[in-house]
Parts: C-alpha cells; sequence; structure tokens
C-alpha cells in the first residue's frame, strides 16, 4: 500500500509538472542559419501518416535556449564538429586486415551525402539496419576489421561524419512495402507505456510538447539532429542511447543500443519527422 | 589521452593594426576528478590546467584552467595584429602532456 | 545492476559532476579572492560578466568576462564544490582584457570575477547565473 502511494504521488507529481508556462510554444521565429549562410528549416508540414496529431513538426532546436541555439549556427562554435573531424581522418585511414580504408572503396566522405537522410533502411536480407549496423558489416565483411561498439567513440565520430553530409537534406526513411512491419512495431512501441512512472514516448512527445516538465522545454521529439551533441554529456550523442536514458528516466529497465526494439523505434520516430532537414550534428541540451 | 585534437578559428585576412578575434578548441574530457565509476571508486582527475597563446612571440593569454572548464574546452580572446607572425598555442596536459598549434597568419 | 543512486542521478538530468555533495563554503571563496588579492580591497565596477540568465545545461555554460585596463581576471564560481574557475592572464600581445570559454556549473549561484588592474588595484563583478535541471535528462 505505501509503495503504491508513493508511486501515485510521483505519478501525480509528473503531472502537475505538465504545465503550460510563458515558454509554452517553440520559438516563433528563430531561424536556423549556419555562418550566416546556409538555411537549414526548422518547422515542416507533418506526413501524413501522423493523421493530424501534430499541426506542424519542429526540430528540437526550436525548444532550445537561445544560448544553446546560437552554438549551433557556427562550425566553429558547434562542439560536435570536433568529433566529425576526428571522423574525416579515420575515414581516410586503413583499418582491418584487408589494409583499406573507407576513402579505398567510398572516395571522398561527401560520397555519402543522402545516406543519414534515409536511415535506418531495410537491407537486402530484410533486415531493419541502422547506420552503424551498415558500418560494421563493411568493416568486418569486406575491411578484416573489428566491429565498432554503439557507443564507441570511433562509432560516433563517423556517424557524426557521414550525417554531416546529409545535412539539409530531408529526412527521407522508406515506411512502407519491406519496411512497413518494422515501422507497425515502432509505432507500437512508441505508444507503450515504459517504467514505473508508466510514460510512452507518445506521452511527452506528442501530448505535451511545447511545455515545461520541470525545467526542460520539452520537444516534439524529433531525430532529425542526432546524432547530436549534448552539453549534458560534452558528447556526441547517437539515438539509440538517448532512448536508453528516456525509458530509464521512465524507472522502467530499458532496451540495448543497437536492439531490435530501438531499430523498430529510431525507424518510426524518424517518420515523424519526414520532411524535416538533417541537421548534420545537432547541439541539444 | 586518445586523440586530443586542437582546433583554431582565425579571420581570413587583416590590416596591420586591426583587432582579430581568435577561438580555439580542442577535445579533451576534462576528467574533473570528482565523478565515481560504476564501482564507486573515484575517476582521476585529468584536465588540461593551463592554455597559452603567443603572437610574434609574445604572450597573448595565459589561462589557468580548473576542473569547472567544460569537457572540449573553448576559449576567445582578442589579438592586435601588427604584422605577418605565427600564432603559437600550448594546452598543457595534467599527465604531463603539451598539445602545440602553430598558425601563420598574414597581415596586408 | 542499475542502483537506485544511478536511475536518480539520470531522471534528475544533473550532470555527473554535480553529484558532489555541498558547494563551496562561503570561506573557500574569500579564501580564493584573498589569494589573488593579497588581501587588498576591492572595488565595485569595471568588471563585466556576460551569462545567460538562465543556463539550459549546468555541464557547458558559455560565459564571458571584460575588464578593460587589467591584467589579470580570476573567475570564481561561488555555488560549485571548489570555487575556483580559471585564472586569466592578458600580456603583451593582448588586445582586450576579455576572454570567453564554456564552464561547469553545479548549480544556480553567483559567477564572481576580480580583475587585477594595471596600477595594481582590484576591482569586483558578479552574475547569478540560475542552472535548471531538465525534468527528462535521459
Amino acid at each position: 500500500m505505501k509503495t503504491m502511494t508513493k508511486l501515485w504521488a510521483t505519478v501525480a507529481i509528473c503531472g502537475a509538472v505538465f504545465s503550460s508556462t510563458a515558454f509554452a510554444d517553440p520559438h516563433p521565429d528563430a531561424e536556423l542559419i549556419i555562418e550566416g549562410e546556409l538555411h537549414i528549416a526548422t518547422r515542416a508540414e507533418p506526413p501524413e501518416h501522423l493523421g493530424g496529431v501534430l499541426p506542424e513538426i519542429y526540430s528540437g532546436w526550436l525548444f532550445r535556449t537561445d544560448e544553446t541555439r546560437e552554438l549551433q549556427m557556427d562550425d566553429f562554435d558547434n562542439p560536435g564538429m570536433l568529433f566529425a573531424e576526428r571522423g574525416e581522418d579515420r575515414w581516410y585511414t586503413a583499418d582491418g586486415s584487408a589494409e583499406q580504408s573507407c576513402a579505398d572503396c567510398h572516395g571522398d566522405v561527401d560520397s555519402m551525402a543522402g545516406v543519414r537522410a534515409v536511415m535506418p533502411k531495410v537491407n537486402e536480407n530484410g533486415e531493419l539496419w541502422s547506420m552503424q549496423n551498415y558500418i560494421n558489416n563493411c568493416r568486418t565483411e569486406r575491411m578484416g576489421a573489428e566491429a565498432w561498439g554503439w557507443n564507441s567513440d570511433p562509432m560516433k565520430d563517423t556517424t557524426a561524419l557521414i550525417s554531416l553530409q546529409s545535412r539539409g537534406m530531408p529526412v527521407a526513411v522508406k515506411i512502407d512495402e519491406e519496411a512497413a512491419e518494422y515501422w507497425e512495431k515502432g509505432r507500437e512501441m512508441y505508444y507503450t507505456r515504459f517504467g514505473q512512472l508508466e510514460l510512452s514516448c507518445a506521452n511527452c512527445h506528442e501530448d505535451n510538447w511545447g511545455r515545461m516538465i520541470r525545467a526542460d522545454h520539452l520537444s516534439q521529439g524529433m531525430s532529425n539532429g542526432f546524432p547530436t551533441y549534448r552539453l549534458k554529456n560534452a558528447a556526441v550523442i547517437p539515438l539509440h542511447q538517448r532512448f536508453r536514458g528516456c525509458i530509464r528516466d521512465t524507472r522502467g529497465e530499458s532496451f540495448a543500443e543497437g536492439s531490435q526494439e530501438f531499430r523498430e523505434l529510431e525507424l518510426y520516430v524518424a517518420s515523424r519527422g519526414l520532411g524535416l532537414p538533417i541537421e548534420g550534428i545537432a547541439v541539444r541540451q | 589521452m586518445s586523440d586530443v585534437r586542437p582546433r583554431i578559428r582565425l579571420p581570413r585576412s587583416a590590416n596591420a593594426g586591426d583587432v582579430v578575434e581568435v577561438k580555439t578548441l580542442i577535445s579533451h574530457n576534462m576528467e574533473t576528478g570528482l565523478r565515481r565509476d560504476g564501482s564507486g571508486d573515484a575517476i582521476p582527475r585529468q584536465i588540461i590546467h593551463r592554455f597559452t597563446c603567443e603572437y610574434a612571440g609574445k604572450m597573448v593569454l595565459d589561462v589557468e584552467m580548473e576542473p569547472a572548464i567544460s569537457a572540449n574546452p573553448y576559449m576567445e580572446f582578442d589579438v592586435q595584429v601588427d604584422e605577418s607572425a605565427d600564432f603559437v598555442f600550448t594546452w598543457y596536459d595534467d599527465d604531463g602532456s603539451v598539445y602545440s598549434e602553430t598558425q601563420s597568419f598574414e597581415v596586408s | 545492476m542499475l542502483t537506485r543512486r544511478d536511475t536518480m542521478a539520470m531522471g534528475l538530468g544533473v550532470a555527473a559532476v554535480a553529484m558532489v555533495p555541498g558547494a563551496a563554503s562561503a570561506s573557500a571563496v574569500d579564501d580564493a579572492i584573498s589569494a589573488f588579492t593579497g588581501g587588498a580591497d576591492v572595488s565595485e565596477g569595471g568588471v563585466t560578466i556576460s551569462a545567460p540568465e538562465i543556463a539550459e545545461n549546468g555541464n557547458t555554460v558559455p560565459i564571458a568576462v571584460e575588464a578593460p585596463g587589467a591584467t589579470e581576471i580570476l573567475m570564481i564560481a561561488a555555488g560549485n564544490p571548489t570555487p575556483g574557475v580559471a585564472k586569466f592572464g592578458f600580456g603583451e600581445g593582448a588586445a582586450t582584457s576579455r576572454a570567453a570559454t564554456r564552464i561547469r556549473l553545479g548549480g544556480t549561484q553567483d559567477v564572481i570575477a576580480i580583475a587585477k588592474m594595471s596600477d595594481g588595484s582590484f576591482a569586483r563583478g558578479a552574475v547569478e547565473v540560475k542552472v535548471t535541471i531538465g525534468g527528462c535528462g535521459g
């Protein structure tokens, strides 16, 4: 009985903090212009499959404070670019028994333009793979190199570098045909409540975006900015790591980075942002 | 420290006597020594504790840094460039490593 | 195994550095200042600190300090476990006595800057920076 009272008290407090304040909406007119030249849209028409649950879709950039937003508007000020630069050196460095670098097959890194925009994607064997899976597949099958850990520095550097090549290109994940069954599972997970706090992604990001959860300005939970430099970690963070943290915060056991569940969720979350441009390496709190 | 990487931003051009803004960044965890790992043991401190910038052989900025400086430390400051010369940037790590970057700068 | 402390720490969205109990005592702040000034008088004014009113995450707070005519500026975070943040020395080649950086603040607190002027006198400036705890830091 005592535990239930505590639990309900926690839920009640959580309910109470979903309050509207002066911060209610995303920033009304901020424009994301990088280095004074590159305009990146941060608002778009919602994709049809949402059926109108969101009036417009917004990048998480719009929900951050002035100082955080400014960090993304300059490629030097954006600390995530350090990671992309390290990734670029790695791109041209041979690794593994085949003594090949990424460049030996793929040429310059700008050949990766468009790749981030369609991830995660079903491969020729019908499996849903994230960018990390494709990278590791190249490494183990063609380079004779060891797979990188999902959250490892080289993986973060390389996914940051590859994502940057799609900066400005709209999210274009495929959700039909061979991807449909994975997308459905991802959608189901998005609306499933997890943890002691019994929160689903939708509870925050669909029902309460724009409101403050304690002192955090809730976004719509779009993934077009990932991998993103998080001020909290002072490092580039892949999407699955963020998912893990979110589920942990519901006081539940979370899935692992790279798991089937997270790949399906990644596909669904990406599809909610269909049309928003990839932000390369975003900066978030 | 694996792959510590400095970055410098200088303006593309300047006239002699101009004041230019210099931005520097270096990838480094700036481990404070206050964090504990999964077993409860303190993770030892390892930070960049000093950064200097010289231009044309003159000291511009000499900063003593504490663990309260964020990871991937960023420093921004102003230099008067009277002549074409070299910028020398140096970062001093707790573990004794010294990272240095030299960039020549032309004034018109 | 996920301990309750781990869950709380993550749930509170607080940077790891801030999970250290306690802030520096007022005397630690005074000690840091007198170590710099040698106990000399410190006047108010002439020292500007630019910082966000509300820092979205205490782990990376952009901040700048300027004191025209200063040869050195000491920056202190009065509410951190230890108050020292940085000591900026401006040399012959410096065009201004201004520097900007990014710092860690463990909670809402005053950031204090003490400038040492070329004539050996000291001046002081301070701002309060609110540091928020996000709802779901992940």
